[in-house]
Formats: structure tokens, sequence, C-alpha cells
């Protein structure tokens, strides 16, 4: 790991060891039911924090390999969980173990091989065509553009769109070759998009952006922790290739992209019946609930900086 | 003692595979996982039935709990004997012969020990199950202090259906619900209809993990 990976990863735990200790002090202080709920609910979301972020820094400490794989296996997990409360059917089974036995790992396999134009057609090119053709073999048709697209859909976000943020190791920037701080770049900018925005919701929040989709999202956390992170990423510039104002540019693209995603996500999940999309992460849901605004923020960043600053 | 050891190495294996495809967490929602009698009944998808559902009982619940098996395919070869028998500690019995084919279960229910039966008798690729065999009747008339358990596995015919070589990551749930007894006097079809509704009450939200809002 690189001094500045070491600083950085500094900055999160002392970041994290704040939140812990006002959790701390929080739940001495509460009284109210309501509050103690939100307060325990705080802790338990504060302790898997530790956990994830030990995770990405041992997986970064071993490198590109490991680091590879992590995100491999939260692709396996959010497919497992966007697919455990997907009504499939038995005749669908050849196109779901596909998605999961094929594409997971070649999908991730183009990455570590830096194979990078097939990888970007991989899963929307071939999958896409071979997952119906494997569902229409079994001949049964009731339901078939639902089946065949809810596979399509599961496979598009869980695996094509959370393996960008891993594709940014492989991408070729001129005069740069730091590529793990722009992993670290954008899942921080994310994930503290979503914590900032679920700060200020709770503390400043009454006008509801979408009841109906995502009743805790409001436009005071989305515009208060959105312009935050955006503003936390500007001063992270000095990572990246970019200029201040570019990462504020960023960043801000990371966000709305996040927000984005999380809203179209919570609609998936509720089309679906359900609240959350697993138990995997105490306090948080399953692990789609955290990469829900990841999958769409990877691949809009993935292809500004390859667009704007690749080679 | 070295088969025994080996036997304990197989079952943690298989079980953190199983975990790790298809999860296959205990939901106890009519009864809790206490250490009395009991048949527990279920509805039967797919080859995994019966590890999941000895995977989602407490370890020491497990020790005393036989899953039935069939003979004629968890006693085809030497491999699959030894992991019906030394790892999953299973009763096999005999289907379509002469012997009264529940001789074995009710040898371990005298012994004061608990039951896994799949009544439907074959696997089937469905959300519910298919019309309950009697002999869950007569045990269930047999053995009048043994709890009868009804278990709803959900997800199962999904992650691993008839015919497919591997199963898919779908996580699947164990589903335990309230106990119920023969009622005097009370007939046989009467009772396995009502053993039967008992497990498909479960179906509905079975497999979800989160209450819809």
């Amino acid at each position: 790991m690189s001094p500045t990976m070491i600083t950085l990863f500094g900055g999160v735990a002392a970041l994290l060891l704040v939140a812990s200790a006002i959790g701390f002090v929080l739940s001495r202080t509460v009284a109210s039911e309501a509050g103690r709920a939100t307060v325990d609910n705080l802790n338990a979301r504060i302790k898997a924090w530790w956990m994830m972020i030990a995770i990405f820094a041992v997986a970064f400490a071993f490198g590109k390999i490991v680091t590879i794989v992590l995100f491999a296996l939260v692709s396996f997990y959010c497919l497992r969980e966007f697919l455990s409360i997907t009504p499939t059917r038995a005749e669908d089974h050849r196109a779901i173990a596909a998605a999961f036995y094929l594409f997971i790992p070649l999908q991730y396999w183009l990455i570590a091989a830096e194979w990078q134009t097939l990888f970007t057609i991989l899963i929307p090119v071939w999958a896409f065509l071979l997952l119906p053709v494997l569902i229409v073999l079994k001949g049964e048709t009731s339901d078939f553009l639902q089946r065949s697209a809810r596979i399509q859909w599961a496979l598009m976000l869980t695996v094509f769109c959370i393996s960008h943020a891993p594709a940014l190791l492989i991408l070729d920037i001129p005069g740069f070759d730091q590529n793990f701080l722009l992993l670290f770049f954008l899942i921080t900018v994310v994930q503290l998009s979503d914590v900032l925005q679920y700060v200020f919701g709770k503390l400043f929040g009454k006008r509801k952006v979408a009841p109906r989709v995502s009743p805790a999202k409001t436009w005071e956390g989305l515009i208060g922790g959105g312009l935050t992170a955006s503003a936390i990423g500007a001063g992270l510039w000095w990572i990246t290739p970019f200029t201040p104002v570019q990462a504020a540019g960023m960043a801000l693209a990371i966000v709305t992209a996040g927000f984005v995603g999380g809203l179209v996500l919570s609609a998936v999940k509720r089309s679906l019946g359900a609240k959350d999309w697993g138990t995997m992460i105490e306090g948080h849901g399953g692990a789609m609930d955290r990469m829900d605004s990841v999958s769409f923020a990877a691949p809009v960043f993935f292809h500004l900086i390859n667009y704007f600053f690749g080679a | 003692m070295i088969a025994d050891a080996v036997a304990g190495l197989v079952r943690e294996l298989i079980f953190a595979l199983t975990r790790f495809l298809v999860g296959g967490h205990a939901r106890w929602r009519g009864c809790g996982p206490e250490p009395v009698q009991r048949i527990y009944f279920a509805n039967h998808a797919s080859h995994l039935d019966t590890i999941i559902l000895c995977a989602a009982l407490p370890v020491t619940l497990r020790r005393t709990t036989h899953p039935v098996a069939a003979a004629d395919y968890w006693g085809r070869n030497a491999l699959s004997r030894f992991i019906a028998l030394k790892v999953l500690r299973a009763v096999l019995v005999e289907r379509g012969g002469s012997r009264d084919p529940l001789a074995p279960l009710r040898d371990v229910l005298e012994s004061g020990e608990s039951l896994i039966i799949f009544p439907e008798g074959t696997r089937r690729n469905e959300a519910l199950p298919a019309p309950f065999k009697s002999g869950l009747h007569h045990l269930a008339r047999d053995f009048p202090a043994v709890q009868l358990v009804p278990v709803y596995l959900a997800n199962l015919a999904r992650a691993y259906p008839k015919g497919a070589t591997l199963p898919a990551p779908i996580s699947c749930v164990a589903n335990f619900g309230t106990p119920i007894t023969l009622a005097e006097g009370e007939d046989k079809q009467a009772f396995l209809a009502r053993a039967h509704d008992a497990v498909c009450v479960m179906a509905e939200g079975a497999a979800s993990t989160g209450v819809p809002a």
C-alpha cells in the first residue's frame, strides 16, 4: 500500500472513530423508544462500516487481483440477493446458472486480463443474447419476456455495472498510474454521499423526494448530503488526475448517479415486494442495499474518466 | 472413530458449501428450536432439501434428528451410503418392498429421537407440495406424544430443480410452523389435508427476508 493510501485509510478510520464516539454518546443519552431504535440501527451501521472498511483495506493492500476477486464476490452476493427475491421459474434455471457460473467469472477474468474491449460488451451483447436462448430451449412461453428481462437486469446491475468499479484499475491514463486512488475516490464519494444524505435527512429532512419509492429520501438530505460529499470529493483532487474544479464535477456526477441509482433500485426492490435486499450486513440490509448507488455511479465515473482523461 | 471424524469433517464442508450457495437460514415462525421429540415434515423440491433442513437445526438438535431417505437412491453406492448414514445420520427406507416401510422410522421414534420426513414421497418442481402420502398419518396415530412440526422450504424448486446438474445460488429459507396434532377421531384424509395446509400457509412471503412496506 502506498503512503498516500495509508494516509487515506487513516483518515477514514479517524472519521469512523468520531462516528463511533457519537454513536456511543447517543446510546447513553437517547431515551425515547423511537430514538433508541434509530440509535441502535446507527450503531449497527457504524459497526458494519468498520468491517467493510477493514475488508477493503486488506484487499487494497494485497493489490489488483485480490481487489478484483473481492468485487467478484460482491457481485455474487448481490446477484444472489437480486434473484432470491425475483420470481423466477424452474425453467429459468439454466440461464441463472450461466449468469452465476459463466458470466461472473468471465467478466472479472476479463478485467484481470485487462481485455477492455470484450469486458465492455460481454454482458450487454453476449449474455443479453445467450440468456433468452437458454430459457427458450425449455419451451415455456408464459411470462417469457418478463422472465428473460429480470435475469438480464439482474446481471447488468449486479455484475456488469458493479464490475466497472474494479475496472478503474485497468484504465490507461497518461501521466497517472495510481489507479487504486480512483477506486478509493469513487467508493468514498458514493458512500459518503449515502451516509451524509442519511444524516442531513435525519437532522433537517422535511420534503420527501419520492415518498412512494423511497420514503427516507428528502430534498434536504439530498442537497445537504450531496453537496457536502461533492465538496469532500473536490478536496480529494490531489489524489486524482483532476484539477479541483474537475474533481468537484466528477464527485457531483458520482453523487447524482448514485442518488438516481438508489432511487431506481428502490423501485425495483419494491416492485418485488421487499423492503431490504437481504440481511447480510447488520443495520444496512443486504449487500445490494450498500451497492445500489455504486452500480449506477461506477459505470458513469469509469466512462467519464475514459472519455476525458483516457489514452 | 476415524470414520466419525471424517463424517464430521464432510458434514461441515457440505453445510458450509450449501450455506455459501443457497443460504438456508432457519425462520422459527410457529415454534422454537426446542429439544423435544418431533417429526419435522416438509415439502420436497430438491436433493438439497435434506441438507438444508439438517443445517437449519441447531447442532444439539441435529445429533438426535434423522432425515428419512430412500434406500434405492441413497444406498446405491458406498459413497452416497456413507453420506446418508454417517454424514446426515439418515434412516433409509425401502420404497415398494414387502416389509413395512415405516419399521425403521418407528424404531427411531421408539428410541426417543426425532425424524425429518418428506410426506410427498418424491421431489416436485413447484412452489407448493403434492398431496401427502399416508405415512405421516400412521406415525401420528401410533406416536401421539411426538410433536408434528410443518416445515416449508422456500425457493428450493428454483435453486435446484429436478434434472438440474448444479444448484443455482438462490437463497433458500427453512420456515418452521406451528406444531399440529392428530385430532380425536379425525380421519386420515382430513388429517393429511390439514398437514398439507400447515405447510402451504407458510409459502406466502416465505422466501422474503424483509417486510414489504
